[in-house]
């Protein structure tokens, strides 16, 4: 079998086959230890004679290092190196980089780049003596840029330019045609980034906080000049990713470098300022979004055009129009997104980086829309579906966004909503409902993982794929055991070592099916060799509970067909199906929330969300992936906002008091609806990704509620009460 | 060289004499010292919430306090709560309910659950509490309101509050 995925597999083997634990809600297997707190993170492995580490970040916004004063800290109690190398990380690696980032700390490129590292016997010994580290520098920050702007901008690179946008425009019957702001936004993942490193001759181990490993161990390896052979990542618990985790950053390498030179293991733990100022942020958008139809609705123009940074060099730029390619209808057409150098830290990928902040501003101007049309948005939406992807023809595969406004609107009671503002007031509240399509591009990566059918008839799964948080350990098992009918508890699943076959890594959310894909595989080539055993064909094999048979052949323990472990490699690469068909998921949101009308303070009461991403593999692990989306949402609605100062592009809220993701009082109560489908165009299992697809869009439900209750239409996020409180209407006024 | 500050607690039942350096978290003690991974750092400064642990009975952000400040005192960490094989019925709620996700948080998630449970019976009120010479009464919006000082990155807030009103419903049902 080609590796490569190019034919859909319309088998549905998931269906066929009998042990009945594929798309059930199980526990995750490593619970028991995530809740005992013995599940062990990259920084708490006891490593005999480990020394501490600090970073140190540059107090220069951009230019260079003149000099390090290495005797003073070296002469205080326990110190025992302070290193700042060509070697050392400016910047983190993006996602799938696979090669190192910018390196040589003698450069500043941003401010608090991290410039040295101090190591001491015992971490307090290393925070005092990095606060007391002296760096002199060429200050170069004069003819430094902080704030973005069209002038400083490159021309976009590939536009989509259809038909005769400006024509469309002047004759459409209804026009919309608003200004957006997004700000910049962090992981801020819970586990801040840390490395263990320990030499043994040449070859390297690092326990690390890391998304993706092969890639990683080839951004290590290339950063320290050696042959990735020599490294190895252990990373079997990751405390959230989000993206910000998905290339190595300064604190692997300087532990690395250090724990050569001393012989000894090193732990670098990032401070959480260090992470919120070094590693990478969600660049901020300005958007323009131009929308034209018929009296009926129906789109003929459609323009998305965004403004975006990141440092100069990084070739990463928010793509935020990715949604807006494929997602409505409209022939005469215009998307471009633009990326403006400025220093400020490194720009990358941010939990679904596009989609999460192009489709809020989207969701809202197709609001606008809806108003203006005198048609409601619900329907709007379903009006404007197009059987094609616009200007290219690609047809889509599995499409269940009419299902999922239809669930949605059903479950949420949206026909008892007033589509006019100021409707409704509960006291000092007024109450208002919104809604949102969920759209975000699917992705099937290269991955490999091993399966092994023991001679006791145990299974277990093998790859180097991480599991963040995502729930990789309950499905990789389910698909194992589904597919090689062994009960869930004779399966185990063994992830986060970079020695082991490589999985596609966790990013992009394509972990599960592309992974799930490879192992998968390995569990057909298991079946076939199962399958002569027995007598039969691989199709008319029957496996369940740990007994194989056919028709006309009485079932017996698969053990005793077995002499000993049966072990397989499955692989999957993209093919030419990302091409031919636009394979992506969807969904809806809808939303209330109640606005006060003397402070401006937004509060979230219910939530709904339906979605369809393929098959579902684990419907307890999915739904939360999609709940943790729609938390993020209500954050980039209504709280979270990374501000940077205009004079020195330096990070003012580094931390977790600052800058504000939701806690447990933001959130409502919210309901998930995970919708039935199939998608073999996307992979084998029929499943695409849904890590992200919760967040992209839900922000613009908030902000459709919280027009639709107070009246305020709000195009900056987040919508902050002083935004709000200087357009509120009369408190005092009835409701309309 | 100058006699260094001594302190003895008890953590998880069992006694530990502190004599290292007195710039030393109990958070990074725990860590570092005893080797209770379980408690978790995430920021170092009191806004997450990962580090909360039980001390005397009351939860604290482990990270905002230095050891050698607790002679004398009984300190509570995730792993006296339950092991992987003997959960306590808080933390089978969290598997159950899939309370978490990446996991990072759980442990002070689950150990601040544990203690706001005996703060609601004790009859503290919280803001959410509309008089606070009322007893409050076991709400969402109660649980929810003391529960706020545990970040969750994941966004697994609806499981959470779903465990924890499973673990509260079933010792209110003994």
């Amino acid at each position: 079998m080609s590796d490569t995925y190019d034919t859909p597999d319309t088998r549905d083997m998931l269906d066929r086959t009998r042990q009945g634990v594929i798309g059930k809600g199980l526990d995750r297997p490593e619970g028991p230890l995530k809740v005992a707190g013995t599940a062990t993170y990259a920084a708490e492995y006891a490593r005999p004679g480990c020394a501490e580490g600090v970073l140190v970040g540059a107090a220069i916004s951009k230019g260079r290092v003149t000099a390090i004063h290495r005797d003073a800290v070296m002469a205080m109690p326990g110190v025992l190196g302070v290193y700042s190398s060509e070697r050392m990380l400016r910047r983190a690696a993006q996602g799938t980089a696979g090669e190192a980032p910018e390196q040589d700390v003698s450069t500043v490129d941003f401010p608090m780049q991290p410039v040295a590292l101090v190591v001491a016997e015992t971490f307090e010994q290393a925070t005092a003596a990095a606060k007391a580290l002296r760096i002199d520098y060429d200050d170069q920050s004069d003819d430094a840029r902080f704030m973005p702007s069209d002038d400083n901008a490159e021309p976009a690179d590939d536009p989509v330019e259809a038909g005769d946008l400006d024509r469309a425009l002047r004759e459409a019957a209804h026009v919309v045609d608003a200004q957006f702001t997004t700000p910049g936004h962090a992981s801020a993942a819970m586990e801040p980034h840390a490395a263990i490193a320990e030499w043994e001759g040449r070859d390297l181990t690092l326990w690390g906080s890391l998304q993706m490993l092969s890639f990683n161990v080839a951004e290590l390896a290339d950063s320290l000049g050696i042959d990735p052979k020599h490294v190895r990542i252990l990373s079997p618990y990751v405390g959230g990713g989000f993206g910000s985790k998905l290339g190595i950053s300064h604190e692997a390498v300087a532990a690395a470098l250090a724990a050569q030179d001393l012989g000894r293991p090193v732990r670098v733990v990032m401070s959480r300022q260090q992470v919120f100022q070094s590693i990478m942020r969600r660049s901020e958008t300005e958007q323009r979004i131009r929308l034209g139809c018929g009296p009926d609705g129906r789109l003929t123009a459609f323009a998305h055009e965004a403004l975006v940074s990141n440092l100069p060099g990084e070739d990463f730029s928010e793509p935020v129009t990715q949604a807006s390619e494929f997602l409505y209808a409209g022939e005469n057409r215009l998307l471009a997104v633009r990326k403006s150098d400025i220093t400020r830290l490194t720009a990358g990928s941010v939990r679904a980086p596009g989609e999460a902040v192009g489709m809020q501003a989207l969701e809202v101007a197709m609001d606008e829309l809806a108003e203006a049309a005198g048609i409601d948005p619900v329907e709007l939406r379903k009006r404007n579906l197009p059987d094609a992807v616009p200007g290219e023809g690609t047809p889509y595969s599995s499409r269940r966004l009419v299902q999922a406004l239809d669930a949605g609107a059903a479950a949420f009671g949206w026909d008892q909503r007033s589509a006019t503002p100021c409707a409704r007031r509960e006291g000092e509240w007024w109450i208002g409902h919104g809604v949102a399509s969920a759209a975000r591009v699917n992705i099937l990566a290269k991955a490999e993982a091993r399966v092994t059918l023991t001679a006791d008839g145990h299974v277990v799964v093998e790859t180097d794929h991480t599991d963040i948080g995502t729930g990789s350990y309950a499905v990789l098992g389910q698909i194992a055991a589904e597919m090689l009918g062994q009960p869930i508890d004779r399966t185990t699943v063994q992830l986060g070592d970079s020695r082991l076959p490589s999985g596609a890594g966790s990013g992009g959310s394509w972990g599960a099916s592309s992974t799930g894909s490879a192992a998968f595989r390995a569990c057909e080539a298991i079946r076939a060799t199962l399958a002569q055993a027995v007598g039969c064909s691989a199709d008319d094999l029957l496996l369940q509970d740990g007994k194989a048979w056919a028709e006309g052949v009485d079932p017996r323990p698969v053990t005793d067909l077995l002499t000993e472990d049966l072990t397989r490699t499955g692989r999957i690469e993209p093919g030419d199906l990302m091409e031919k068909v636009n394979q992506s998921t969807y969904g809806a949101f809808f939303c209330e929330v109640a606005v006060n009308a003397f402070t401006g303070e937004t509060r979230i009461r219910r939530m709904t969300g339906a979605f369809g991403f393929g098959r579902v593999l684990n419907a307890k692990t999915a739904r939360s992936q999609c709940l943790g989306g729609m938390v993020w949402g209500i954050g980039s609605a209504l709280t979270e906002a990374l501000q940077f100062d205009s004079r020195d592009g330096h990070l003012v809220n580094h931390d977790l008091a600052e800058y504000h993701v939701p806690v447990h009082a933001d959130i409502p109560p919210m309901e998930v609806i995970l919708l039935e489908e199939r998608d073999p165009h996307a992979s084998p299992i029929q499943a695409k990704g849904v890590g992200e697809l919760g967040i992209c869009g839900a922000a613009g439900a908030v902000a459709n509620a919280i027009y639709n209750a107070c009246g305020v239409r709000l195009r900056d996020f987040p919508m902050t009460p002083d935004r709000l409180l200087a357009h509120l209407p009369d408190p005092f006024a009835p409701a309309a | 060289m100058a006699q260094r500050p001594a302190a003895r607690l008890t953590v998880n039942g069992q006694s530990h004499e502190i004599s290292g350096d007195p710039r030393r978290s109990l958070l990074d003690v725990l860590r570092l010292d005893l080797g209770l991974t379980g408690t978790k750092k995430g920021c170092d400064h009191g806004q997450c919430g990962a580090c909360t642990v039980i001390v005397n009975g009351r939860r604290i952000n482990s990270c905002l306090t230095l050891a050698v400040m607790h002679d004398g005192d009984e300190v509570t960490t995730i792993e006296g709560l339950g092991q992987p094989d003997a959960l306590s019925a808080l933390q089978a709620a969290f598997v159950a309910h899939d309370g978490f996700q990446c996991g990072y948080c759980t442990p002070g998630q689950i150990c601040s659950a544990t203690a706001m449970i005996e703060e609601i019976r004790a009859g503290w009120p919280s803001a959410a509490t509309a008089d606070p010479a009322d007893k409050p009464a076991i709400a969402d919006a109660e649980i929810r309101e003391r529960m706020s000082g545990n970040l969750c990155r994941c966004g697994a807030y609806d499981n959470i509050l779903a465990a924890i009103r499973d673990a509260m419903d079933a010792e209110a049902a003994q």
